[in-house]
Parts: C-alpha cells; sequence; structure tokens
C-alpha cells in the first residue's frame, strides 16, 4: 500500500534550514534501508507555478499556483507501508526531520 | 426466560463477537455489520418456533457467516475479497497479548484517524449494536447524517487501510485513552443530555456506556484507566435516580437524598477503587475522578464528607490534568474546606478561559449567594440559566435565582 505524505507550508513554517535538510536526508536514508522509500522531493515555492489548461485544444498559460493559499505544499514523499498505522509513525518521523506539518493520504 | 428475553440477551452479549469474528474472517466492516444483522433478524424470526439454540453465540455466528458468504456470492468477488480479506491480515507486528477480536474491533473504530464524532457513532453501531436510528436519537443527529458518518468512517477504515489489530504495547496507554474518550462522551451526554426537547437523564447512554466499559475491562483487566472509568460510571449511575426530582428539577449533592442511591452499584464502585489503590501504581484521570466520587459516595452527607481528602485528591488531578474546569471543580471543595470567599478568588481567576461555561456561573453563583452578595449572585445565575443545555439543570438553576433575597 503507497501513501503520499504531503508537506504544508503554514504560517508557522520558515524556510528549511541546514539541520532541517540534514535530518531529512538520515529519515530518507532510513526509509530507503527499509523499504519504505518510493519517492520524495521538495518543491519551489508557488510563486514559481505556471498553470495549463489544455482541455480546449487551445493551451491557456497563466501565471502563479491555481489555488492562492497561506498553505502550500512545500513537498512530499511516496511511502510504502502496509497499513495506515506504520504510515503514521513514519509520517510522524517525517514530520519531526522537516519540521513541518504534514498530511497522510492513501493512494487509490 | 422467554425468547423474547434470550434474543435481548444474546444481542447483548454476542452482537461485537459477531461483527468482530466476521470483520477477521473477511476482513470488510460492510459484511460483517450486515451479515450480523441479518443473523439477529433470523434469530427474532426463528427462535420464537424452533426454540432458542443451546450456544446462541455459535448459532448467530455460524448464521451470520453463512449470510455474508452468500452476498460475496451473490456479488461474485467471493476471490477477490477474500484477497483483500488476507492482505488485512498480514500483519507485520506479532500478535497481542490481549488477541481478541472485539478489542481489535474497538480499537479500530475508535481510531486516532477518524473524526470524534464517527468514533462514537461507529462504535455504537459496530460494538454497541445500536442500530442507526437509535444512534440519531442518542446523538440528537438525524438518521441521515449518523448514516453517512457511519459510512464514512468505515470508507476511510476501508481505503486508508486502518489495521485490524490491537495497537503495540507501545502505542497501548494513548490508544486506550482514546477508547475512553468515546465511552466517557457517551456516558456523560446520558449523565447530562444537552438540548431543550430531550430527557435531563438517558439511561439508555448511561447504560451502553457502561456495560461497553465492562467489557473493555474484561479485556483489559490491569488497566488502571479502564478500571477507574468503570467505577467513575458505577458510583455517578449509583446517584442517578437522586439527581433529578419529581418535578424534573436537578437536584444538587447537598439536597439529594442518600437513602434513594444504588447501594449495589456504590459497593462495586468502591471495590474497583479499592482494587486500584491496591495496585499502588500512580493513578490517572479516570481513577482520580472515581476515588473523588468514592469519598462522595462515602458520607452520610454534604457534612459528613472527607472535604480535605476531596481536596488532596483534586491537587493529585491537577497535576495530571491541569485544565481551567478541573481548577473550578477544586475550587467546589476549597469553598468548603477555607470558605466562599477564598473559594470565589479561585473561580474569578478562571473567568476568562471558562466565561463560556454555565458550571462557571453556576458556582460562582453559588459562592456568591453564601457571602450574601445577592445582585451579584443573580447576575451570575442569569448568565448561568442562559448557557445551560439541560432541561432539569435549567430548572434548578433557575429556582435557586429565584430564591435569592433581593
Amino acid at each position: 500500500m503507497q501513501y503520499l505524505v504531503s508537506v504544508i507550508f503554514d504560517e508557522n513554517s520558515t524556510q528549511a534550514t541546514p539541520d532541517e535538510d540534514a535530518a531529512i536526508d538520515i529519515f530518507n536514508e532510513r526509509l530507503q534501508a527499509q523499504g519504505n522509500w518510493v519517492f520524495a522531493g521538495g518543491l519551489a515555492s508557488p510563486d514559481a507555478a505556471t498553470v495549463i489548461d489544455n482541455r480546449d485544444d487551445a493551451a491557456i498559460i497563466s501565471d502563479g499556483p491555481f489555488l492562492e493559499s497561506k498553505e502550500y505544499l512545500a513537498g512530499f514523499w511516496v511511502i510504502e507501508a502496509p497499513d495506515l498505522d506504520v504510515a503514521l509513525k513514519l509520517a510522524a518521523d517525517g514530520s519531526k526531520a522537516c519540521n513541518r506539518k504534514v498530511e497522510v493520504r492513501p493512494f487509490q | 426466560m422467554s425468547t423474547h428475553e434470550a434474543i435481548t440477551l444474546a444481542h447483548q452479549e454476542e452482537w461485537a463477537r459477531v461483527v468482530a469474528s466476521l470483520t477477521k474472517r473477511f476482513g470488510d466492516l460492510d459484511i460483517a455489520e450486515e451479515a450480523a444483522a441479518e443473523a439477529f433478524a433470523t434469530a427474532v424470526e426463528r427462535w420464537p418456533t424452533d426454540g432458542v439454540p443451546p450456544n446462541p453465540g455459535a448459532w448467530l455466528t455460524t448464521t451470520a457467516n453463512r449470510k455474508a458468504i452468500d452476498r460475496l456470492r451473490r456479488e461474485n468477488k467471493r476471490d477477490d475479497k477474500h484477497k483483500e480479506a488476507q492482505l488485512t491480515h498480514d500483519s507485520p507486528e506479532p500478535p497481542s497479548i490481549f488477541d481478541d477480536d472485539r478489542l481489535r474491533l474497538i480499537f479500530t473504530c475508535c481510531h486516532p484517524a477518524l473524526a470524534i464524532e464517527a468514533r462514537v457513532a461507529l462504535t455504537l453501531r459496530m460494538v454497541g449494536g445500536l442500530t442507526v436510528p437509535e444512534i440519531a436519537n442518542a446523538l440528537l443527529a438525524s438518521e441521515s447524517a449518523v448514516g453517512q458518518r457511519i459510512t464514512r468512517a468505515k470508507a476511510k477504515i476501508k481505503a486508508a487501510r486502518i489495521p485490524y489489530r490491537v495497537p503495540s504495547a507501545q502505542d497501548l496507554p494513548t490508544r486506550v485513552s482514546g477508547v475512553l474518550t468515546v465511552l466517557f462522551l457517551v456516558f456523560n451526554e446520558g449523565y447530562l443530555a444537552t438540548g431543550p426537547d430531550t430527557a435531563p437523564l438517558r439511561h439508555d447512554l448511561t447504560a451502553e456506556a457502561i456495560r461497553l466499559t465492562r467489557l473493555i475491562r474484561t479485556l483489559l483487566p490491569d488497566n488502571g484507566e479502564v478500571t477507574g472509568l468503570l467505577a467513575l460510571m458505577l458510583l455517578t449511575e449509583a446517584r442517578r435516580t437522586a439527581r433529578v426530582s419529581a418535578s424534573g428539577e436537578l437536584v444538587a449533592l447537598d439536597e439529594q437524598d442518600r437513602g434513594a442511591w444504588d447501594t449495589r452499584l456504590i459497593a462495586e464502585g468502591h471495590q474497583l477503587v479499592r482494587e486500584r489503590l491496591a495496585a499502588g501504581v500512580a493513578p490517572g484521570r479516570y481513577q482520580i475522578l472515581a476515588a473523588i466520587n468514592a469519598v462522595h459516595t462515602s458520607a452520610r452527607d454534604m457534612r459528613d464528607t472527607d472535604w480535605s481528602q476531596v481536596l488532596a485528591l483534586y491537587d493529585q488531578l491537577v497535576r495530571v490534568d491541569p485544565s481551567p474546569v478541573v481548577a473550578l471543580n477544586r475550587a467546589i471543595a476549597v469553598a468548603e474546606l477555607d470558605g466562599p470567599e477564598v473559594a470565589l478568588a479561585t473561580v474569578d481567576r478562571l473567568e476568562e478561559q471558562l466565561t463560556g461555561y454555565h458550571a462557571f456561573h453556576a458556582t460562582r453563583a453559588d459562592l456568591l449567594r453564601r457571602l450574601g452578595r445577592s445582585q451579584e449572585s443573580r447576575a451570575a445565575y442569569d448568565k448561568a440559566v442562559e448557557l445551560a443545555g439541560n432541561t432539569a439543570e435549567t430548572a434548578y438553576l433557575t429556582r435557586r435565582r429565584d430564591q435569592l433575597r433581593s
């Protein structure tokens, strides 16, 4: 079973520090060693986002995120876990490592 | 015993067991719930003519299993379901020493990933065996809202794969405390029901909460907080009939007819409190609350109450749970020992945090009344009446206000 662990940047968050980066590296290595690792990545700020809508075969490009919000996705993990309890334990450690709130959501 | 009584008894004793064993076998709460309901419906149909089977629980489980298999055959996805069930059971953790299916069921229904309202509804349905209309009535919610809450919770359990197992020893204390929160919530709603159109005390809810807490105690007999909560519920339930007057008014502790208290429940509650004291382990919140209630139920009247013991217990409780509500209740004991003036000073310091809580204003009103400050007392009673949600309590507060000398 795979879970998406979204890292949420909220009003209590600050830009990532070198300490956080180091803690995330350690956490990632653990995920890989334990076989929970699928994929992970950090995202640039929403200011760097571009929206494209090509549903009518005429791609319309617009600047900025599709949702203006104080809280946004700052990065994510995709993890492999046998059930939600295991996923929540890993996510709790991930939240601690990156010093952010995270959301755990199962893949269909 | 009549057949009807036998069915009621079987429902009380076997419902959770049937749902739990089917959930384990089929890995699906939906199938388990539906098949269990069908099995009981079959019992209602057949037992009056065929007679009550010698082992009702085994009969119900077998019948429910058959119903579930019938349904899966009908839906023609038996293989898929079995695969899914298999997956659900591949638990990476070693089996717990408390390996009872009903315990798994309770922990799944009270999983912290579910909203508290969903946990309450799901527990009453899956573990308590209450129907959706009964739960809607209990929670003063519409049937469709309750039905939806339960359906969504079951869907989340499936989609997010909330495991069907007893938590690891490391997680057990927090998870048990989550279960007890659900049961205490059910009990409290029965103890002091909210809403203008409901009976002030709801025996159906307090009885159900006690029954489920007893069940958890048989499954986790060494857990002090489970025992503490059961003792607390029993010692509170013991005073039920004395708590509301014939005219439907709440009767405060000092005015209750102590002869009307249920001595059997009190004896059992005291026994449980003694058991926890003998265990010699630092008590948690429910055990301390139970001990406070044990002191109250040991006293012949209000004056006979060992208030210094009550205060010592509240001091202990403040260390475990430093909430303003605990501080407010502690102040009531302070008033008995050091007088209303000292207590009022403590209560007034809680105003900012408790200004929306009716009991804060009711306590202040009573202290001001005892200090002869009628005008301020009246204003506090007004505020308490305005905020109180329980009909019997409103009647009590109104009378106390109207008895004030101007």
